[in-house]
């Protein structure tokens, strides 16, 4: 089998099945294209990778086909290598969550998530670059440098979890795991022509996933097709009594949700089109290519109808309000006492805990986090919570009526994942508000804890890059997400003659700038 | 560090009102910790009871114990509370190095149990209980955090050469009940308190929810203390004086506070609102943090965790567990035992009511219980200032020595010796016994030839025996036990002079 690196995790999984190749195969050859257009950020490589494993994956490998050698592969995917962002806990591989403050940190224990990898057999190729924190929407704020966009490497590959969505698109991985607290994984997966999957809240474990805003945090899949996502998300969904918030019933049949979707029927599905996404503010290639994933789905069977949302317009505000307070709480752990890095202050003899802790905070977190911090803090301090946190929970509980109301009227909901397609680097970066708009339409999903998942909508006209179009279903319904998305990617598929993703620019070997 | 100024506590009542309120905290026996599977073994290796839920590594996430739901609901029920239909936890953020996470998972304003009330019996004048009502507040959960060790010559923060941390304690589970403001208690006002404390502790010894030992820091009481002036029906400001570890302190401690406060007042100056430490080995208090800007904890629902809500079945289920009210339970054992108000005042004050009743459980006699637990016990437990439950003895162990009395085998006077085995870990009391060779020698061989010594070395005493004056042979008894090291069997002895001296 050649070119292992251009085929999706399903018919690598055939072909492993076959005996047509080798998870070893599969993985040095990834591991291969990682040497060769990763690099760094430095010299323009896409940088997708903080840490690469290749010894421990290639381990992983070996003991993978072995298992399928002795006739008892461990899941569907075994032996088909993975890419997890570098927030989950890794047993024995770093883990910095993009930040300062935590290099060189190797927990002692694996995420809920990482642990099903390992038991479903997936080697783990490494971990992937984000946002610091994952707080922001272009990787930029990543303290080992910004990710870049393999679609156009002067862009951002969105955030946080850059690292993840271009390690796909860059054919680095055929799978990757993200996370998603405001569209993490949907955006990035908007402006790399790649699938992102955010599963219903409490549908993936969050245990020894570094907390941002705990309420709105939810891992998932990241992958160049809907089955492939399908797949993964069986994989690393379900139960787990490790985090009391995890649901405690069965996942939906999702294998089976996008094999039927693929078919491309989507008769008596209705699909609703949420008016208050879309419009001012939206780049009008991004709205022109969702107009025609639209008629698509009217193609296919689908009955469209406009429902209205009226208090998303305070999503963005509510949710910049929940996050940075749940995230003040969750980075005062990070105090230089126990673990990550120790900064000794200047001039200072036999300096106390606190200047320590100050001196550690202030070289170890980057504006970002320091700018959400004081925000957080400002929101819960006695006096202003009712006025900041307590009005955002007001605001939150509306968005979740919005969504009942809209769920009456339609199966699932459409809009554009994100407002426009990838940026220039370090073109927003001075713009805090202009950068945060990016989420505007991913975040209400966070904020109801509803599923949503991003499928690539063409190329915008007016610049050529990437789009995607979201669905989103009611909570627990995750399984619609796979087949109206599945449905689309075929019809879609179909009429650009083959994978979007087959037609971005190759990339120059080592990483070297164009 | 000096002692304030202080009004002498008669003098105290003359002008001011006090009001009370008391913080206890009591850490749970459950097997393992609040949010995590660790076992909470005390006393432990210092960081061997930890994972990364507890050490608040990044990542790792808390779930409930069940369990300490559970003690949490029974204990609320025993204080006669409501308990909440559905609560949170919540995020109190602070720093503390003995803190892993920064932020200690507690409740705020959702309380598993609230609007309780404990009526305490508060001994007159006349040395006779008067029932005094404690109205509590709340009743809530929370983890306790670990334990700093500062190494250095003044064993204090400051001047501290480093600081070590252990971890085992973190996320312990811990109940904190929060009393309303006790008024009206008035010069009875330290009786109260310590009452309180000594009442909630025997409650908690019978709900069996907790070891309840405040020497090892399983109950803690925070004391609260304003004076208001005379009559003016306001709240003063109040200082809290934190982890005092016994009943006897927490009785002193208000005193003292009720003293300095009204040395303050009176000349003219403002308590400060502040936390103060309790000094065991002087008996008085010092200034610790000032907690004028109100501190911001910036409290907020834990995401985390979902809700507790205990169902009304669950609930009403606990309800038929609750033991015997600890009052009543008195009232019902001292007329069973037939002790004298004064001998049950006395048994509770030692906090010896348990062991005489378990020890009475096992077949002995209330008065020869109550003799061991009140007399021998109760002076070993002062000798180690603990007390008597915390003593390495068992009520078992105890009734065993008894009947070993009983049976003639040992006397009192070999008991106390028995005991020095027990305490010093020798095994069972005839374990002891044997291996101290502390049986009473009843045997003719052993016995004769230590009488004829004592005939032979006081010829006088044998010739009045021999005229008739049978009452002089206590001297040769005496002479006998000295030789036999007091284990010869003294009728016997009796039994062998008269035979040989007539």
């Amino acid at each position: 089998m050649s070119g292992l690196t251009r085929h999706t995790a399903a018919e690598l999984a055939d072909a492993l099945a076959a005996g047509e190749t080798t998870s070893v195969e599969i993985t040095r050859a990834h591991l291969d294209r990682i040497a060769e257009v990763d690099g760094t950020a430095a010299s323009g490589g896409v940088h997708a990778f903080l840490h690469v494993d290749a010894e421990g994956a290639l381990a992983q490998a070996r003991a993978a086909d072995e298992r399928r050698a002795a006739g008892s592969p461990a899941s569907a995917l075994d032996g088909v290598p993975i890419a997890v962002k570098d927030v989950l806990a890794t047993e024995g591989l770093p883990t910095t969550c993009g930040s300062r403050i935590l290099e060189g940190w190797i927990p002692p224990y694996d995420a809920t998530v990482v642990a099903r990898l390992r038991r479903a057999g997936l080697p783990i190729l490494g971990k992937t670059n984000m946002d610091e924190f994952a707080m922001g929407s272009s990787t930029e704020h990543s303290a080992y440098g910004p990710t870049r966009n393999p679609w156009d490497l002067d862009r951002i590959p969105g955030g946080s979890g850059g690292g993840s969505a271009a390690a796909v698109a860059a054919f680095e991985a055929p799978l990757a795991i993200g996370t998603d607290t405001g569209g993490s994984i949907r955006q990035p997966g908007a402006v790399t022509g790649t699938v992102g999957v955010k599963p219903t809240y409490g549908g993936v474990s969050r245990y020894g996933l570094v907390a941002l805003a705990n309420s709105l945090d939810q891992a998932g899949p990241v992958t160049r097709t809907v089955l492939d996502s399908a797949l993964l998300h069986e994989v690393i969904g379900g139960h787990d009594p490790l985090d009391s918030t995890s649901i405690d019933q069965p996942l939906p049949p999702l294998v089976d949700a996008a094999r039927r979707g693929a078919t491309g029927d989507l008769t008596g599905v209705r699909v609703g089109v949420v008016r208050e996404l879309g419009g001012e503010g939206y780049q009008p290639g991004v709205l022109s290519r969702f107009q025609e994933s639209v008629d698509l789905m009217v193609k296919a069977g689908a009955e469209v109808v406009e429902v209205s949302c009226p208090h998303f317009v305070h999503a963005l505000a509510a949710y910049y309000l929940i996050l940075p307070a749940e995230a003040s709480s969750n980075l005062a752990k990070f105090d230089a006492m126990r673990y990550g890095r120790r900064v000794l202050p200047d001039g200072a003899d036999n300096p106390s805990a606190e200047q320590v802790m100050r001196a550690s905070r202030d070289a170890g977190f980057g504006d970002e986090v320091k700018r959400r911090i004081i925000l957080g803090t400002y929101a819960l301090s006695s006096g202003y919570y009712d006025a900041y946190y307590g009005q955002a929970q007001k605001v939150r509980t509306l968005i979740s009526r919005d969504f009942a109301a809209a769920f009456e009227k339609a199966d699932v909901l459409v809009s554009p994942t994100a407002p426009t397609t990838a940026f220039k680097l370090g073109e927003k970066l001075d713009d805090p508000i202009a950068m945060y708009l990016n989420d505007l339409a991913t975040i209400p999903a966070n904020l109801a804890g509803v599923p949503g998942i991003s499928v690539p909508s063409g190329l915008a006209d007016e610049d050529g890059l990437p789009a995607g179009v979201q669905v989103l279903a009611p909570a627990l319904a995750d399984d619609r997400l796979y087949r109206v998305g599945a449905a689309l990617e075929a019809a879609l598929v179909d009429k650009w003659g083959g994978p979007l993703l087959d037609r971005a620019p190759a990339l120059a070997t080592n990483g070297a700038v164009r | 560090m000096t002692a304030d100024v202080l009004v002498p506590f008669e003098q105290v009542l003359e002008k001011f009102d006090p009001a009370l309120g008391l913080e206890v905290h009591v850490e749970l026996n459950t097997a393992s910790k609040m949010f995590c599977g660790c076992p909470t073994e005390f006393g432990a290796e210092p960081n061997t009871q930890v994972c990364p839920t507890c050490l608040g590594l990044p990542g790792a996430m808390p779930v409930v114990n069940v369990k300490a739901v559970e003690s949490a609901i029974r204990i609320g029920l025993a204080l006669n509370c409501d308990i909440a239909e559905w609560c949170r936890f919540a995020r109190k953020n602070y720093f503390y190095p003995d803190m892993p996470k920064n932020f200690q998972t507690s409740q705020y304003d959702e309380p598993i149990a609230f609007d309780g009330f404990m009526d305490v019996t508060v001994p007159n004048e006349a040395g006779e209980g008067e029932t005094f009502r404690v109205e509590i507040e709340r009743a809530h959960m929370e983890e306790d955090t670990g334990k700093s060790l500062h190494v250095g010559t003044s064993g204090r923060i400051h001047g501290a050469d480093y600081s070590l941390v252990d971890y085992n304690r973190a996320g312990i589970p811990l109940i904190e009940i929060v009393t309303k403001p006790i008024r009206g208690a008035g010069e009875r006002a330290p009786d109260v308190a310590r009452a309180y404390v000594a009442q909630l502790r025997d409650l908690i010894v019978a709900l069996g929810v907790s070891d309840a030992r405040m020497d090892q820091g399983s109950i803690r009481a925070d004391v609260n203390l304003s004076l208001a002036p005379k009559g003016s029906g306001t709240l003063g400001t109040r200082t809290e004086t934190k982890n005092v570890n016994s009943l006897r302190s927490v009785e002193r401690a208000v005193r003292y506070e009720m003293s300095r406060h009204a040395a303050v007042l009176e000349e003219g100056r403002t308590i400060l609102q502040e936390t103060r430490h309790w000094h065991e080995d002087t008996g008085i208090t010092t200034s610790g943090r000032e907690k004028s800007d109100a501190e911001d904890y910036r409290y907020f629902p834990e995401p985390d965790l979902v809700p507790v809500a205990p169902s009304r079945e669950w609930v009403q289920q606990l309800r038929g567990t609750l033991p015997e009210n600890p009052t009543a339970r008195r009232a019902r054992l001292q007329a069973e035992w037939g002790f004298s108000d004064l001998e049950m005042r006395d048994t509770v004050g030692a906090g010896a009511l348990s062991s005489i009743e378990q020890t009475i459980a096992a077949g002995i006699s209330p008065q020869a219980a109550r003799k061991w637990w009140l007399g021998e016990l109760a002076r070993r437990a002062n000798e180690q200032g603990v007390e008597v439950s915390a003593l390495s003895v068992t009520p078992l162990e105890v009734a065993r020595v008894q009947t070993l009395v009983d049976e003639g085998k040992i006397n009192d006077k070999l008991a106390r010796q028995v005991f020095d085995g027990l305490l010093a870990g020798e095994g069972t009391p005839d374990e002891v016994v044997e291996a101290r060779g502390l049986a009473i020698v009843s045997d003719d061989g052993a016995l004769g030839a230590a009488v004829d010594n004592a005939i032979a070395a006081n010829p006088d005493v044998a010739d009045k025996i021999r005229d008739g004056k049978v009452a002089a042979a206590g001297a040769l008894i005496g002479a006998v036990m000295k030789e036999m090291r007091g284990q010869a069997d003294a009728g016997r002895v009796r039994e062998l002079i008269l035979e040989k001296l007539s």
